[in-house]
């Protein structure tokens, strides 16, 4: 009795999953992961509710939409890629010109009704684009193709850059990239290009980064030599993490993070927070979180009936992880700090609509496999 | 394309975009591990270390602000320098219960609304073990009660920190400037380690615009401190760099005299060296106390002097513009001279009004009966009206506007300080700019006596009357002479620089304007004659008059009538001695009345003075 009762439970639930075209894994798996995230956040902003209250919120905003994109048919989505790359792309030249400056970058739009920035558009606009023209061309990819896409990707990545922000820029050229490596670039090409890309570092130093962005690089290579600037932060984040231990001091008990020694706790050094109050072992369990959501991401890729499908939710599961790299690579002082948030657990909402757009996206493609099959 | 359609295989494509994807796993199963790797480094492997640091994170990082750089007149007067004020500072970190302490405190130490609100802000921004100001400026009494009560407060300290002083106190404020306490506005603009423990930037003038010269270099101090924050010991110290020392041309005693001479006055008066163009004094009246604003002026006093009828606030100097009336006459005298329209023995017949061809209404002479016959130069001692409507009319706007150009009028001039405006150069084109509207002949004629749209600010007209005594070389001005380098100190000289030049054609007709210049102050029918008498060296000038309420063309202008407000503008330029110029003034009263009568004198106090005094 009480089993069938289960049973009749579970199926229940998952008609209702079936119904709004929604993958229950990869559902599951976020859910827990923002769960895990608002208890770290709580804790990061000294116990303030209305914090974790304000960023629920933006969850619950975000799933919706996340619900209403899973439930837009594939075809259409291929269909509209190229008009949002459009209008991504105007609405970049708009901010250039007419954006709102903060914190010294030109970032944001303002529409009157809602002010956002262009820039998050585009993360899901380049690999969109780029899959959608390789979908019906033979792969792997040739040459042609493959300068078509890169000027597809350079446009956007290039007047990011300027505004300046390096931390979406790298996340949306990455995107891109992804969809040509799974498209199947040669590796003669890639390694070649690798090749080249070093070559030309010293002049990219020289010319394309901005004076704080060499500061930063620097700052890793010496954290010391600018104890007040962002080497503070590298230094104060290294003592939180590893003063945590195997397990941690317990929550809302780091005295790293509790006392403000951490900077941007809420926001980009959120996983300090974390590894301060919850160790090692509770680092490994975020990060296996984090990689389980990438697999079932590139699992559902890998079972897509056709390749706009397969290329694009690769591409997003693998910028996803970049996202991950990124940040825990920052705040273990591996990598330079660019502004690059955890996903899904920084404070903030607007990497949070985003990336939960992009597994709407990744859910609808996993909707198209059932309908064909 | 359709060739390459039948070519596409799906099973291969899927087997390839397969093995890449299987292969991106891979790849972020490593690089994760490196995360991972990297995370048992710091939590395990060297956990011991971390540990200890965070435990006794007591090696903290103390910003250590610089001294300001000090202000020099000429003469090496200081102008502005830093004392030492006792602060009421806390440090958030290490109070119990920052509501209560801040109640209690109201007991022995008055502060407002104001004094909280920024205490507030910087507690938002600032790390919680760094001391942050409540109340700045303490007076000794206040000191005294806090020292007996300080035990009773954990966290809350008194603190000697140097801060802005101006000894002059109101003196030549409009030449300095001040500092305030840095705004959230300020912040945006400023390097947040580079102020990390400053307090004040420059608000307005030399404060603002040497700002980078001035601030210094910020120090940093480690330090270890106990468990409850207490600084136990210095572990190393970078000393903060005192800001470069700024020397100005400014003569204090000068400035002074200058500003004695206003009296009840209002206006402004600037003198120049028209060989370099060094202000030697930069006046606007009334003045007030910038000592007031460096520590935030109180609510009362600030809308006290805003709400002033005579708005001391204002930089008259140089962001007032007047029109600059009869005071234009000398150049428009040497442009007939120069385009050859005039010949200096050329007359004309003055009875008191001009009528344009074709047109009714009289333009008015500021004498009603007129002048009789008229030459320039008896046209610019008695400063006859209707000389020059004809010579305009003559001349015609283009000419005129080119010419007064040459001489900085309608232009900034450059100064080193803030706030400067522009002026108004009336031109067909701008006229055209302003209004769309076509130029009228009788624009010409009123322009042609420095009235109308025409508006200069007193520091042009002064650049302008140096130039005019320097035959056409003007400088650009400037109130800062040399920077004094910290920590060399060595002077680096502020060169002078000339920034326009008009080459006569002949110098004779220079020196017919200069001569009938030199009249106006020493002939007997000189507008100014009056400042003349007893003058110990020679002096040349020009008296304006610049009318604020137009008189209607069928009534008179009363003075005794007309209430003060409406009175005109009365102006003096002026520059000597004459045929070695050292200096040049131009004095604005605001409703003076007469140029020769108000302002004139005031120059002429400028100027003995500056050259009396040092021969």
């Amino acid at each position: 009795m009480n089993q069938s009762l289960d049973y009749e439970s579970v199926s229940y639930s998952r008609r209702i999953m079936e119904a709004l075209r929604l993958d229950p894994v990869l559902l599951s798996l976020l859910l827990i992961l923002a769960s895990f995230g608002s208890l770290v956040l709580y804790s990061a902003s000294g116990a303030d509710l209305d914090v974790v209250v304000r960023q629920m919120t933006r969850i619950v905003f975000a799933m919706l939409l996340l619900v209403a994109i899973a439930n837009i048919p594939l075809r259409m989505i291929r269909k509209f890629s190229i008009w949002l790359y459009i209008a991504g792309v105007a609405m970049l030249i708009a901010v250039m010109f007419f954006g709102e400056v903060g914190k010294g970058a030109q970032r944001w739009l303002n529409l009157g009704f809602i002010r956002f920035q262009p820039s998050e558009i585009l993360k899901l606009a380049v690999p969109m684009i780029v899959a959608a023209y390789l979908a019906n061309r033979v792969l792997p990819v040739g040459l042609k193709e493959l300068l078509v896409s890169a000027v597809l990707v350079a446009i956007p990545v290039l007047l990011i850059a300027r505004q300046p922000d390096l931390g979406t820029a790298i996340l949306v050229g990455s995107a891109g990239f992804f969809v040509l490596f799974l498209a199947g670039v040669r590796w003669r090409v890639m390694i070649s290009l690798g090749v080249l890309l070093s070559l030309m570092a010293p002049l990219l130093w020289k010319f394309a980064l901005h004076d704080y962005q060499r500061k930063r690089i620097l700052t890793l290579l010496d954290p010391e030599s600018d104890p007040l600037g962002s080497g503070y932060h590298i230094i104060q984040s290294k003592i939180a993490i590893g003063s945590g231990g195997v397990y941690g001091k317990g929550w809302l008990n780091g005295t790293q993070s509790q006392l403000d020694f951490v900077p941007e706790r809420s926001t980009d050094f959120i996983f300090s927070v974390l590894g301060e109050e919850f160790g090692f072992f509770g680092s490994l369990v975020l990060l296996l979180i984090y990689l389980a959501i990438i697999f079932r991401g590139l699992y559902i890729a890998a079972h897509s009936t056709e390749n706009f499908g397969r290329l694009l939710a690769g591409a997003l599961s693998l910028t996803f992880f970049v996202y991950l790299f990124v940040n825990t690579g920052m705040v273990t002082g591996m990598l330079p700090v660019v502004g690059v948030p955890l996903p899904l657990i920084s404070y903030g909402g607007t990497s949070m609509v985003t990336l939960m757009m992009g597994f709407g996206l990744i859910m609808s493609i996993r909707s198209a496999k059932r309908f064909l099959v | 394309m359709s060739k390459r359609e039948q070519l596409k295989d799906d099973y291969l494509e899927n087997r390839l975009i397969r093995r890449r994807l299987v292969l991106a796993a891979v790849f972020s199963v490593v690089l994760l591990s490196v995360v991972l790797g990297r995370l048992y480094v710091l939590q395990i492997v060297e956990h011991e270390h971390f540990s200890t640091l965070s435990d006794s994170n007591r090696v903290r990082i103390k910003a250590l602000p610089p001294a300001r750089g000090l202000i020099y007149d000429r003469h090496g007067v200081v102008m502005a320098d830093n004392l030492p004020a006792y602060r009421l500072e806390i440090v958030r970190e290490q109070v119990p219960d920052l509501e209560a302490t801040l109640q209690q405190l109201k007991q022995y130490v008055d502060y407002d609304d104001q004094d909280l609100k920024r205490f507030q802000q910087s507690l938002a921004r600032r790390r919680p073990f760094e001391s942050i100001p409540l109340r700045l400026n303490l007076n000794d009494e206040e000191v005294a009660r806090m020292a007996v009560n300080l035990h009773k407060f954990e966290g809350v300290e008194i603190n000697a920190r140097l801060t802005r002083n101006y000894p002059l106190g109101a003196h030549a404020i409009h030449a300095l400037g001040y500092v305030g306490r840095i705004d959230e506005k300020d912040l945006r603009k400023v390097s947040e380690v580079d102020y990390a423990g400053s307090t004040h930037i420059g608000k307005l003038g030399l404060e603002k615009f040497y700002e980078n010269e001035l601030h210094g270099e910020v120090g940093l101090q480690q330090v270890e401190v106990n468990a409850r924050g207490r600084t136990l010991r210095v572990l190393s110290e970078t000393p903060p760099l005192q800001g470069n020392n700024l020397h100005l041309t400014i003569d204090s005693s000068l400035q002074k005299v200058a500003e004695e001479a206003f009296a009840e006055y209002t206006g402004a008066a600037v003198a120049i060296d028209p060989n370099n163009g060094e202000i030697l004094a930069l006046v606007s009246m009334p003045v007030f106390d910038p000592n007031l604003f460096v520590n935030g002026i109180s609510y009362d006093n600030y809308y006290a002097l805003r709400d002033s009828p005579r708005r001391p606030l204002f930089n008259r100097a140089l962001s007032g513009q007047y029109p600059p009336g009869s005071t234009t006459k000398p150049f428009y005298g040497l442009l007939g001279l120069e385009s050859a329209v005039s010949r200096k023995e050329q007359k004309i017949f003055c009875i008191g009004y001009y009528k344009l061809p074709n047109e009714p209404r009289r333009y008015r002479d500021w004498k009603k009966e007129g002048h009789g016959r008229m030459d320039l130069h008896n046209a610019v001692t008695q400063s006859c009206d209707v000389y020059f409507y004809d010579l305009a009319y003559r001349l015609g706007i283009d000419r005129m506007s080119a010419f007064l150009d040459k001489f900085g009028f309608g232009a900034k001039t450059g100064v080193d300080s803030t706030g400067e405006r522009s002026g108004l150069l009336p031109s067909r084109e701008w006229k055209r700019g302003h209004d769309g509207m076509p130029w009228f002949p009788g624009e010409t004629l009123i322009t042609g006596i420095g009235q109308g749209a025409f508006l200069v600010t007193p520091l042009q007209l002064a650049n302008s009357t140096a130039a005019l005594a320097l035959r056409g070389v003007r400088y650009r001005p400037h109130l800062v002479r040399s920077v004094e380098m910290i920590p060399e100190y060595n002077r680096v000289e502020i060169g002078s620089r000339i920034s326009g030049q008009y080459e006569l054609l002949n110098e004779k007709n220079w020196e017919h304007v200069h001569k009938a210049m030199i009249n106006v102050v020493h002939g007997l029918r000189g507008t100014a004659h009056r400042i003349g008498r007893g003058l110990q060296y020679k002096a040349a000038g020009k008296t304006g008059t610049a009318q604020v309420f137009e008189v209607a063309q069928d009534e008179e202008y009363d003075e005794e009538e007309v209430i003060e407000r409406l009175r005109d503008h009365a102006l003096f330029i002026s520059y000597a001695p004459a045929d070695n110029p050292r200096i040049a003034v131009a004095v604005i009263v605001e409703n003076g009345g007469h140029g020769s009568s108000v302002a004139a004198p005031i120059a002429r106090r400028i100027m003995d003075a500056y050259l009396l005094d040092k021969s």
